[in-house]
């Protein structure tokens, strides 16, 4: 499965969501790559099964052939924990 | 814990306490100066962390309390860095999950991937609340510095 992490820039932001929930998705037994990626990008790709991304961009992002997933607090592991399983389990 | 990275990634004036922000942007350039300062941007990159906001919104502010500002690497980056500006009154930054901010980071980076291993320190040390707490009440940069 592919997910992408997006940000503004797919240097900052992205890179931290992306760290935190390939934490989550090995402790939850889920086969993902994850990559970190700038809204253009994502805007082109049509790849990925989920999108991360946060409440603020995720309008930007509708439209795409993938399920969009925002994550408010990206050091809390339990909310990324229960959104990723909620969708994904 | 220590974090090697981070405090190659903090250079010399690069992390300021208590600072006075009169809005986001104020706050956001705060944070640029202090990565001019450290020598690692030229003041155009400031200039781009703003444009940010105005372009993409206050996405950034990515846990409660904390912003992470950062623009694209340019020409402008010198070196990959990170500043810090710790704000004596914090500022509201549309962000409705994580407002009102009190923490600002900058961040700059050469190209998209040398600067990992540093936001992965930073990911360690944001997750800690006891350590946040240290930054949020920080007094001097030395409190913040021995995080490290």
């Amino acid at each position: 499965m592919k997910i992408i992490a997006v940000c503004g820039m797919g240097i900052g932001t992205s890179v931290l969501l992306k760290m935190n929930a390939e934490k989550v998705l090995t402790q939850l037994g889920i086969d993902a790559t994850v990559e970190a990626t700038d809204m253009k990008t994502a805007r082109e790709s049509r790849t990925a099964q989920v999108i991360l991304t946060t409440p603020d961009l995720a309008p930007l992002l509708v439209g795409l052939p993938s399920e969009i997933i925002t994550i408010d607090h990206f050091f809390d592991l339990e909310e990324i924990t229960k959104k990723l399983s909620a969708s994904l389990l | 814990m220590s974090f090697p990275k981070l405090a190659e990634a903090f250079g010399e004036n690069s992390i300021r306490v208590l600072a006075a922000a009169l809005d986001r942007e104020h706050a956001i350039e705060l944070a640029g100066d202090l990565l001019v300062a450290s020598g690692r941007v030229t003041p155009d990159y400031t200039t781009a962390m703003v444009e940010v906001l105005d372009t993409h919104g206050p996405y950034f502010v990515i846990a409660p309390g904390i912003a992470l500002a950062h623009a694209k690497p340019s020409e402008s980056v010198l070196a990959t860095g990170l500043s810090l500006v710790t704000l004596a009154e914090p500022i509201v930054f549309g962000n409705e999950a994580n407002d009102p901010v009190k923490l600002v980071f900058g961040l700059c980076a050469v190209d998209h991937d040398s600067h990992i291993q540093m936001l992965g320190e930073l990911s360690t040390l944001l997750s800690n609340n006891e350590s946040v707490n240290i930054l949020l009440n920080a007094v001097d940069t030395e409190q913040i510095r021995s995080l490290f």
